[in-house]
């Protein structure tokens, strides 16, 4: 993931291209969105703006999109990103110590980043995972069969 | 066509994948380079769910032997034995597994399939899915060629009533049906979307369906196109998917290489469109109005109904919406007609229904098998028993619609009119099965977290009163709940059903009024004796604050 300055300089030329790809139609935007998310790691206001009028749709209404969008984040989030599966497969299946124990290690609550920009701890909807629950990701790593004291040596792979 | 000498398909269900089917995929790849033989074999990543006791697996046709587990160093042994000097690696051989299933095919391959009744998943995990051809080899494209060959779009309509098929996405509507309401609206421009948004917790079944098997909902699809006399479809896959996405492109593409999609398929007249749009992470787009309006790039609010989708859908034209598992059902129905369809399952609900199995039992996973099962037969049979031989307290089936099934209900065969009547639902197929160790008030509240994250906000009763109930529920778990709470409880659950816009409003209510019906004692023990007779609940006096 690119720094905060990396990001400023690139955030045009990454529109125009999802623009490009997707071509500049209302019903792409959730697409256009998609690509802009992944590629800078979460959509900054100025490419709301620019999303906005090139696609000649309202602001706000942009705005509102990526907002109500689970897999769209309009903050900037940590270097690596946890996201814990809180749904019912997995709580049954022990989730709820794993759970504890993530924040406790993180030192963080749902939703927050921690103060050195390495974590971001969120909770995702049901991934389909769920008969090797409890599950989370850490970026791209998918980890499943949680126990709480897998917990810190998982975090501690991570730079 | 490319032919190869032999195909190797490695599983990748999630259990497989977490055990390092990856790796063992990799490998298997490097190795195979090594002796040059990467023209000759096709390596492939497939939805081979059938064997969860023995993943990662391996199999290797033709021979159709079955390797399992296999981890990343048994693999350059089994290619130098099996692919180099075409040997049976008889040590990694997985143990054969007695069959006991009706369909003829199963038998023919002993050891390679549990004993279930696959018709959705007939396919899956025997065939490469990224390749055509494997398709058509299989059968596939049969029914579509039959479809535009000798059928009128009336008498498809007719056969899918005449099957019986109800919609498998959790509602268990009559699709011929919904694809008569369809076809009778006039209209230049009509859409069929398929539903793949598949959200609801603890299930996955459509994931590996598309995975397994993509060619079966573009036939489908094609078909239903046919039927209804609409020339464009959608497919909304969640975001969260991202290889089914992709194996549908593939697939889709494949498909109009061979003239499958486009325009005048076959020389028929009959022309077709089909998309894939990936969603955004939002379980309220399940719900077919709001996938509609994420279609077309805006929030997923659900819209009101009626108007129904079938008259004003996708940009107000006339649309048909089915779920994968549904539409996985068509090709087979037409193939082999209605009568063998309806051979399988409840005279109310033919065929069959994929499962989920999680929780608490000694074997999770997927299964299919005929309607009319009963929750103790899953237990046993597929979930070899409870884990522990903690005994059995309740099952859960899935999301916004499914219900808590109280072990009084074990005995009660899985259809839809058998669970309607006796008060509960089915879902999408969910079967999350806990034990007397699950405190219902604890669960309760995870599934009302749910709603209230999911929850899109656009009407009062959900917003507000799925908080309002998490509050009230946590209090309850915390030793503070009142006697009021309960009758709060319950004004909120039926303002639930009875004012919210849409299905997820509708049956946010539905685990407060399972707990109360079925399992009242055990909260009553919490409100009254500040005691959590399953001991999971804190009661530590402080409350969550919930915003």
């Amino acid at each position: 993931m690119a720094s905060q300055t990396e990001i400023a300089d690139n955030i045009t030329e990454i529109v125009q291209s999802a623009l490009e790809y997707y071509g500049k139609k209302e019903e792409e935007l959730i697409p256009i969105l998609a690509k802009v998310n992944r590629d800078l790691g979460f959509l900054p206001q100025e490419a709301l703006e620019e999303i906005s009028g090139e696609l000649k749709i309202p602001k706000s209404k942009v705005k509102s999109v990526a907002s109500f969008y689970h897999m769209f984040s309009t903050k900037p989030l940590g270097r690596h990103v946890i996201k814990f599966c809180e749904n019912a497969p997995c709580h049954v299946a022990g989730g709820r110590e794993v759970w504890n124990a993530l924040q406790q290690a993180t030192n963080l609550k749902v939703g927050e980043t921690s103060a050195d920009g390495k974590w971001s701890l969120l909770t995702t909807s049901c991934l389909g995972l769920c008969a090797v629950g409890p599950v989370m990701i850490i970026d791209e790593d998918v980890f499943g069969n949680l126990t709480a004291d897998m917990i810190p040596d998982i975090l501690s792979r991570y730079e | 066509m490319k032919t190869y000498r032999s195909m190797v398909l490695v599983s990748n269900d999630p259990q497989s994948m977490v055990q390092g089917a990856q790796k063992v995929f990799e490998t298997l790849q490097a190795e195979v380079k090594k002796y040059n033989l990467e023209d000759e074999i096709s390596i492939t990543m497939a939805s081979d769910i059938g064997r969860m006791d023995i993943s990662p697996v391996v199999v290797i046709y033709p021979e159709a032997i079955v390797y399992g587990p296999i981890n990343k160093e048994d693999v350059p042994y089994l290619v130098e034995e099996h692919l180099y000097k075409g040997r049976i690696a008889a040590n990694l051989q997985a143990p054969k597994k007695a069959l006991s299933g009706p369909i003829a095919w199963l038998t023919a391959r002993e050891g390679s399939l549990p004993a279930e009744q696959r018709i959705v998943l007939e396919r899956a995990g025997l065939i490469d899915p990224e390749s055509i051809d494997d398709y058509i080899i299989h059968d596939g494209y049969q029914a579509l060629g039959k479809v535009l060959s000798d059928l009128k779009p009336e008498e498809v309509v007719a056969i899918l009533k005449d099957s019986g098929l109800r919609g498998r996405g959790g509602a268990g509507f009559p699709t011929g049906m919904k694809w008569s309401f369809v076809a009778g609206t006039e209209n230049d421009k009509k859409y069929v979307v398929c539903n793949a948004d598949e959200s609801e917790p603890g299930t996955f079944k459509d994931r590996l369906i598309i995975e397994g098997d993509p060619h079966a909902i573009i036939e489908a699809m094609i078909i239903a196109s046919y039927a209804v006399g609409a020339d464009e479809g959608y497919i909304y896959v969640r975001g969260e998917y991202e290889l089914a996405q992709a194996r549908l492109r593939t697939a889709i593409q494949q498909a109009k290489e061979y003239g499958m999609l486009g325009e005048n398929i076959f020389g028929s007249g009959h022309s077709f469109e089909l998309h894939v749009h990936a969603g955004a992470g939002a379980y309220i787009c399940g719900e077919e109005t709001a996938l509609l309006e994420s279609i077309e790039g805006k929030r997923g609010e659900p819209r009101p109904r009626p108007p129904y989708p079938t008259t004003n859908g996708l940009w107000d034209k006339p649309t048909l919406i089915n779920n994968v598992e549904t539409l996985a059902n068509i090709p087979p129905i037409i193939r082999h007609g209605a009568a063998w369809f309806k051979s399988f399952g409840t005279p109310s609900s033919p065929g069959t229904k994929v499962y989920t199995i999680l929780g608490n039992v000694n074997q999770t996973g997927l299964i299919e098998v005929a309607m009319g099962i009963t929750l103790r037969e899953v237990i046993s049979i597929y979930g070899k028993g409870m884990k522990d031989s903690i005994s059995f307290k309740l099952a859960q089936t899935g999301g916004s619609s499914g219900s808590i099934i109280p072990a009084s209900l074990q005995d009660t065969p899985m259809d839809y009119d058998s669970y309607s009547r006796a008060g509960v639902s089915l879902g999408s197929g969910a079967l999350l099965i806990c034990n007397e160790q699950t405190c219902v008030v604890d669960l309760a509240k995870v599934l009302l977290q749910f709603f209230r994250f999911e929850s899109c906000g656009k009407c009062n009763p959900c917003r507000i009163g799925n908080i309002r109930a998490l509050q009230t529920l946590d209090r309850i778990s915390q030793g503070l709940g009142t006697e009021q709470d309960i009758a709060t409880l319950q004004s909120i659950s039926k303002n639930l059903f009875e004012m919210s816009n849409c299905g997820l409003g509708q049956t946010a209510g539905t685990p407060i009024r399972d707990i109360l019906t079925h399992f009242r004692a055990e909260v009553d023990a919490h409100i009254k004796l500040k005691v959590c007779p399953a001991g999971v609940c804190e009661m530590s006096g402080q409350p969550i604050l919930y915003q």
